[in-house]
């Protein structure tokens, strides 16, 4: 027999860690039908149970104000699982018991499980659970989901719920004064007569929400107008009322009503508290430190900077083993295949595509394995507080600053973990703004180019040219979020209203599971999306190719070159590799991408760039180190590798067509432009594919513009 | 006990018991599912170290708000040090 448990609860009252602990290893997430809410599930046997374990976002309440608090509400309403389990964290019963209260108001029956009960009792507090139990009218259970203590009280009892008959749905029903209740008695008339939305809902709770003018339900309502309108009649009644006696709005009262209701509960002994209560916990200990006005930003920045270097010096290692794993399987795989465009695609297109992006997941690997430390442990939330005034004049987050330094805030970084990392902030608009921004840092890819320009034309000066160049990311960055916030992702700032959650030490098996569902999902999309944006663009650079004629003219060349006299086999090897080149240049220019550079010249010249920098920053497009050794190719110098580029830095600073300002407007440019196919796919995965596609068009305007000003000013200066 | 001040006006350390929170919409839902709501005894925790947001203990847990929404609820405040809760 198989069975739904849904949980639910406030944010941090350790409803994931009871989830974890219930259903181990075995669980997944996907996301709902067109939102980004995050769906999770679990399965776990109990008996002759089948039971599909369904976490549901956490929230503060039940309105439909956010999308994880609609998702949440609909679960319960549409899905109506066998068991709904409320996780409440005891130490702070008041505002747990707020969500409680509206789930049994739409009647949905719950097992209340008191959580972080070793807490409560280190506190010296104690809760009278059985008194409680009656008057709130549903079993409650008290847990320690980190040890495992309480749980197997929870699966009985839920066990229960699902083989018995479900009793029927009875809703709680709390008074909200004299004034209400007979506005909602009436409403309540109307639609239990008028069979309004086919039953589905309690009456008494869709006469609350049109009280509170939710949103969702109204919207719902306009399908029976006549109703719907005389609905709206008795509560623009009843608000006017309001206003005028009471100064209020229906909706205020509600609340004051469900927490005094809480209140009531409260007292007669429910909880006793110790007489000398200790005035400060650890929490506000560690606080008066961390969030000190002096010590609490050096501290964050040293947090900041550690987990930085840990993560891009620890990633390093793995990310070696993995590069090597292809290279040796490139290498391999063109030893055995016969040279030709099966072998070219495998190699060039399959392997070093999928293989360069798989590349980076040691690096999500262990970034999130430390953000979900800082996250589940409170700090992040502190980290959002004392960072929030100044991301604020951006239109940003306080906790936009994760994402930004990982995506190279410091340069090193990678846009790819970056914008995953942007996950942490519940602000949609906030959210959009940074993870559209965050790729103008200077990630790790993108600083071979600048070293190579830097060693070019400005000799000795690469620190310091890298010290400016990152700054400029971080000032386009915010600048740009500041426009986006005042154009296209207009809008009011998402109320700030944070909790700073007590300080608590994860667990591990949370924090593994939870860097593994990240990684797993990002090597599911190399394998798909990412995969066949590769070959794309291994096509776009090796077709149409050079003619035939061209190909003979080389092998001719070739031919006649070997039977010419050599000092040395060296000299005539040297001979050949320099055909090669040639040969691989006009390969290159050959190609549909050669050809789209050949074309974008004039738009290009404005900025500075010819032809050879077109194709290379087509390339880029790929990752951006492949801008190094696709200059290197244009500039028919084979091969270059990204990290030994002297040769190349020479070669462009004797160029006639290069000067010191068309490195310049370079450098802007590959800051600024389109972000990597690996990244447009994880932004499109966090945020949509519009916005991926939009950040692709305005990235490459934007770096344009920039270009092309700082190209035609230095040229005049 | 004095007029109500906005919670914005508060230093560290005071107390004092919400008078009303005149925020609407989102933001006034936001304030009220967290339990500020008349009646709730409050006490500021401290400041960001830009001055904004502001921290507050109630109903035993910590809250943060900016500036401008702490200027929508104002509060009767408690005289000297004494503390609720």
């Amino acid at each position: 027999m198989s069975a739904t448990m849904a949980l639910m609860g406030n944010p941090n009252s350790g409803k994931t860690t009871l989830f974890n602990s219930l259903t181990g290893a075995r669980q997944h997430v996907g996301n709902y039908p067109g939102i980004t809410v995050e769906k999770r599930e679990g399965h776990l046997k109990v008996g002759e149970l089948d039971i599909t374990v369904v976490d549901l976002p956490g929230t503060y309440s039940l309105t439909a104000y956010t999308q994880d608090e609609l998702v949440a509400r609909n679960f319960l309403i549409e899905n109506n699982p066998d068991a709904v389990v409320t996780v409440l964290d005891a130490t702070n019963l008041e505002r747990s018991l707020y969500l409680v209260l509206q789930i049994l108001e739409l009647g949905t029956p719950v097992i209340v499980a008191l959580n972080m009960m070793d807490e409560v009792r280190r506190k010296g507090v104690s809760i009278d659970t059985t008194r409680l139990s009656a008057l709130l009218g549903a079993p409650i259970l008290e847990m320690v989901a980190r040890t495992g203590e309480g749980r197997e009280d929870l699966l009985r009892e839920a066990r229960k719920a699902m083989l018995h008959q479900r009793p029927a749905r009875t809703e709680l029903r709390i008074s909200y004064g004299h004034d209400l209740d007979q506005t909602l008695d009436a409403m309540q008339a109307v639609i239990e007569s008028s069979n309004f939305l086919g039953g589905r809902y309690p009456s008494r709770w869709l006469g609350l929400k049109y009280l509170e003018n939710d949103p969702e339900i109204l919207a719902l309502g306009q399908s029976s107008p006549e109703v719907h309108a005389r609905l709206r009649e008795m509560t623009g009644t009843l608000a006017d009322h309001c206003r005028k006696t009471l100064n209020t709005e229906p909706e205020s009262l509600i609340a004051d009503y469900r927490y005094g209701f809480i209140s009531g509960l409260l007292k007669d002994g429910v909880i006793t508290r110790p007489t000398t209560q200790a005035r400060f916990d650890i929490t506000d200990k560690l606080d008066t430190v961390l969030t000190n006005r002096l010590a609490g930003p050096l501290l964050m920045f040293a947090i900041i900077y550690l987990m930085f270097e840990l993560t891009f010096t620890l990633g390093e290692v793995p990310m070696g083993w993995v590069e090597s794993f292809f290279g040796w399987l490139s290498e391999t795989t063109s030893a055995t295949l016969p040279e030709g465009l099966l072998s070219s695609l495998i190699v060039s297109g399959i392997i070093d595509g999928v293989g360069g992006v798989l590349g980076f997941t040691p690096l999500i690997l262990i970034m999130f394995f430390f953000l979900s430390f800082l996250e589940d442990s409170g700090y992040m939330a502190r980290m959002a507080y004392m960072l929030d005034r100044v991301f604020r004049i951006f239109g940003l987050h306080g906790c936009s600053v994760m994402p930004f330094i990982i995506s190279g805030g410091i340069p090193g970084g990678c846009a790819v973990p970056g914008v995953m990392a942007a996950r942490t902030l519940r602000s949609p608009k906030e959210k959009i703004a940074t993870v559209l921004t965050a790729p103008f840092l200077s990630c790790g890819a993108k600083v071979p180019v600048f070293l190579l320009l830097a060693a070019a034309f400005f000799p000795g000066s690469g620190a310091s040219a890298l010290f400016w160049i990152t700054l400029g990311g971080w000032v386009m960055a915010l600048l740009a979020a500041r426009v986006l916030r005042s154009t296209v992702i207009k809008g009011e700032a998402t109320p700030f209203v944070m909790e700073l959650p007590p300080y608590r030490m994860p667990t591990l098996k949370g924090m593994c599971l939870h860097t593994w569902e990240r990684v797993w999902q990002y090597i599911k999309k190399a394998g798909t999306v990412i995969l066949a944006i590769s070959i794309l663009l291994w096509a776009a650079m090796t077709f149409p190719g050079p003619s035939e004629e061209q190909t003979a003219r080389f092998a001719d060349e070739r031919a006649a070159t070997e039977a010419m006299a050599w000092d040395s086999d060296e000299a005539l090897e040297e001979a050949l590799a320099e055909i090669d080149n040639v040969e691989a240049q006009q390969a290159l220019r050959s190609s549909l991408a050669g050809m789209i550079g050949t074309a974008l010249e004039p738009v290009s010249k404005p900025a500075g760039f010819d032809w050879r920098t077109n194709i290379a920053l087509l390339g880029g497009f790929a990752a951006k180190e492949v801008i190094v050794s696709s200059l290197g190719t244009a500039y028919s110098l084979g091969e270059v590798d990204p990290e030994e580029s002297t040769g190349l830095s020479e070669k462009l600073r004797s160029d006639p067509a290069w000067n010191v300002w068309v490195a310049v407007s370079l450098i802007a440019f590959v800051l600024l432009y389109a972000p990597c196919f690996v990244t447009v796919a994880v932004i499109g995965r966090e945020i949509g594919w519009k916005w991926a596609a939009f950040s692709v068009g305005f990235n490459t305007i934007l770096a344009y513009g920039v270009s092309v000003t700082i190209y035609q000013v230095g040229m005049r200066l | 006990m004095q007029h109500p001040v906005t919670l914005r006006s508060m230093h560290a350390n005071q107390s004092g018991i919400i008078d009303s929170v005149s925020a609407t919409g989102e933001l006034g839902r936001r304030i009220r599912d967290m339990g500020l709501v008349p009646g709730t005894p409050v006490t500021i925790m401290g400041r960001a170290p830009l001055k904004d947001p502001v921290a507050l203990k109630l109903r035993d847990f910590t809250l943060t708000l900016r500036n401008n929404e702490a200027d929508l609820i104002m509060v009767h405040v408690k005289e000297s040090g004494e503390n609720h809760q």
